[in-house]
């Protein structure tokens, strides 16, 4: 064990697979020598030569074009968007490629092997291009997963899953919670299971859904509820896509209520998703309708930021107004 | 920080004490040509080392690939198939190509390309199933017609979207690099393609990154009813090449020997130097654009005809007849053989039934999850109450 904060554990991660597998291949903008903006690749190139962990030049479509290339080859790219925020001119090829490689040859070619790292979220002052949220866009294309770690722990065993996993997989890291965010973590290789929730508390009044940064949001209007003699079931999903609907579904029937949060704006969310499956597996358990606190419908702001947050105390109202109802 | 180093990136420039301004033509970019029109060779020093079975494997292929072409055409318009793409005019730029390739090498073509694959063996069967997305289609009928990939022949699956293979193609010669394999990729596009920004990002990463590819632009003065020069003002596609630090060659693109010539020694520099050679050939689309569009909108029938006066295969077979490599009795059994073959082949694809309905969710994942293993056993109870209306895929159900 020793204490990492998140960034040093995707760091770990990295090390870990690339000495476990020599075809495991870490490149993106200023990623190189320079360890990324935000440190996550430090020392990789060191350790593992130019030929293994790269710079690319600027070109956010031809970084993940070159992945899905190198994926079909037999190779494990790891490939770094800088922010969520720059995706965008990789969508076509996510969308259109990554994503439908393996369908449209039949099973004869695939970029299973790839894994796109890229910080997502707010709360750093970043403005509508250093904050976004984007996952509810990735989990609604069939053929990658969507997997978001929540602390050093997590980051490490979903990363090496992730890497692992014979599925183009986009692993959305809380950039707010990169150095904020310490913990201990295992020294060894270890793996936390994609598609699965974690109960992150017991509970028995509602059940509290989140992903990623906004579990500690949650787990603080929680600590604020059972002030007023409420139990809260806090589920951490881990995966977007796919999701464990069985284990929020098992909540929810002894429970009887329902909150989601998410940082992303709300229309077309992910919670919708969850919220509609949730109802139609469980209706008659429902004691209440199921809540939404996210962010909201605008492009993600700056001097507001604390305003749009779906922060603690915005979840806490949703709870008490579900226990009213 | 530790291992930084000085760097200068004004060490290539040079100071002039005059306005220079770099115009069209000042770079001249030849094109290669080794066959004139009539089908004498230009330069009798250059050796091609084409021999007769190498060249007649190569007619045969631009042959076969022209009455496939002409067949599934008419198939489309008789709707037995969705949709055909011919090539029709661009025969040596794919076969000739292939030709100067080693079986190992990656094929990523755009979708105009099935000349690489006649050449490297895929079989008239095999083409129809594809065409008419039935049970033993590769692609298990998830695609348009045309849509083609073999992993056996190196022949990576076609996708719609343009120029998204061109970035893939210098991650996959990068994935081959870091294997040691001796082996390049060849990525095909048009001088259409070109515009969209993988093409951009795709020679960039190549050549800053090192990777032995091979970018094959078919510069066929159109994509769709857009003509050449109103897709770029530049000098063609060769002079992007110089501009990203890729070596570049310039090539006649109706011309066997010099595609040959030139994709030879592409592919000699691409894997001695570990670098991306970028090859223009200058060809005409004779064939409409796909079987949805009529070409008689946007040029003229002058136009064509002169094109058609430089047809590749004629002018690749008057060199063969000056070599004594031509039997043109071997040719017209040949044509009438494969003729009849197609014809068969059509018969026999598209009674064959499509994959079962277990096949919709497959592939998209590893393994099927959770959420597509309901949907489709909701789909099954749905087709198994209405059968009628899905007869495609009901009677497996029973």
């Amino acid at each position: 064990m020793a204490q990492m904060n998140l960034l040093q554990a995707v760091n770990d991660a990295l090390i870990t697979s690339m000495q476990a597998n020599e075809r495991v291949v870490v490149f993106g903008e200023d990623v190189g020598h320079f360890g990324g903006v935000f440190r996550a690749t430090s020392n990789l190139q060191e350790k593992f030569g130019k030929k293994r962990c790269f710079n690319t030049p600027l070109t956010e479509q031809g970084i993940i074009g070159f992945a899905n290339g190198l994926a079909a080859q037999g190779a494990f790219p790891v490939a770094e968007i800088q922010f969520a925020d720059y995706i965008y001119p990789a969508f076509d090829q996510i969308v259109n490629e990554t994503a439908k490689f393996r369908y449209r040859s039949g099973g004869q070619f695939s970029c299973g092997s790839m894994t796109i790292r890229t910080p997502y979220g707010g709360g750093i002052a970043g403005g509508h291009y250093h904050s976004q949220s984007p996952e509810a866009f990735f989990a609604h294309i069939p053929g990658i997963k969507v997997v978001i770690p929540r602390n050093p722990k997590q980051a490490k065993g979903l990363l090496l899953s992730s890497i692992e996993d014979d599925n183009p997989v986009l692993f959305l890291e809380p950039k707010r919670l990169y150095r904020a965010a310490v913990g201990d973590v295992p020294n060894t290789s270890y793996n936390v299971a994609l598609g699965k929730a974690d109960v992150v508390t017991s509970g028995t009044d509602i059940t509290l859904v989140a992903w990623g940064a906004q579990v500690e949001i949650v787990e603080k209007a929680a600590a604020m509820a059972e002030e007023k003699g409420v139990s809260c079931e806090i589920l951490d999903l881990q995966s977007i896509m796919p999701w464990d609907a069985e284990a929020v579904f098992e909540s929810v029937y002894k429970t009887g209520r329902l909150l989601i949060n998410h940082e992303a704006p709300q229309t077309g969310g992910f919670a919708a998703e969850i919220a509609t499956a949730v109802q139609r597996e469980c209706f008659l358990y429902l004691e209440a309708p199921i809540m939404r606190v996210t962010g909201l419908d605008t492009p993600y702001p700056l001097a507001h930021e604390k305003e749009y947050m779906p922060d603690e105390l915005k979840t806490f109202e949703a709870i008490m107004q579900c226990l009213d109802f | 920080m530790q291992g930084v180093q000085d760097r200068n990136h004004l060490s290539n420039v040079t100071v002039s004490n005059k306005v220079t301004v770099i115009t069209n033509g000042l770079l001249d970019i030849p094109m290669l040509q080794l066959l004139n029109p009539e089908g004498n060779e230009t330069n009798t020093d250059l050796d091609c080392n084409i021999d007769q079975v190498l060249a007649k494997r190569i007619l045969f292929s631009m042959h076969y690939t022209r009455l496939l072409d002409e067949r599934m055409i008419a198939a489309q318009r008789q709707g037995r198939i969705s949709f055909y793409l011919a090539s029709r005019g661009e025969e040596a730029a794919t076969v000739a190509s292939t030709a100067a390739l080693s079986n190992s090498d990656m094929i990523m073509s755009q979708y105009r390309e099935q000349g690489a694959l006649v050449y490297r063996g895929y079989t008239t069967e095999q083409f129809m199933n594809q065409m008419f997305s039935n049970e033993l289609d590769p692609n298990k009928g998830r695609q348009m017609p045309i849509h083609y990939g073999d992993m056996a022949l190196n022949f990576m699956t076609v996708s719609s979207p343009l120029g998204t293979q061109i970035p893939q193609a210098s991650g996959y010669a990068y994935g081959q690099a870091l294997a040691n394999e001796p082996s390049i990729t060849m990525c095909f596009f048009g001088e259409g393609a070109a515009s969209e920004g993988d093409f951009h990002a795709g020679l960039n990463m190549a050549a800053v990154l090192d990777c032995p590819v091979i970018f094959f632009c078919r510069n066929n003065g159109y994509a769709i009813s857009t003509p050449a020069d109103e897709q770029f003002a530049g000098d063609g596609i060769a002079s992007r090449g110089i501009g990203y630090g890729v070596r570049t060659i310039r090539v006649d693109g109706n011309d066997v020997l010099a595609i040959y010539a030139a994709t030879k020694e592409a592919r000699k520099i691409a894997l001695e130097h570990q670098c991306p050679v970028l090859i223009e050939a200058m060809t005409y689309r004779l064939s409409a654009h796909s079987t949805s569009d009529d070409p008689s909108g946007y040029r003229s029938k002058d136009e064509e005809q002169k094109w058609a006066l430089r047809d590749p295969i004629t002018r690749f077979q008057a060199w063969m007849q000056h070599k004594g490599f031509f039997d043109q009795d071997e040719l017209n059994q040949y044509i009438q053989q494969k003729r009849d073959e197609i014809l068969a082949a059509v018969k026999v694809a598209e009674k064959m039934p499509v994959a079962g309905i277990d096949e919709l969710v497959e592939d998209v994942y590893d393994s099927v999850p959770w959420h597509l293993e309901k949907q489709r056993d909701e789909l099954k109870a749905h087709i198994k109450k209405y059968p009628a209306a899905y007869p495609k895929t009901s009677w497996r159900l029973k």
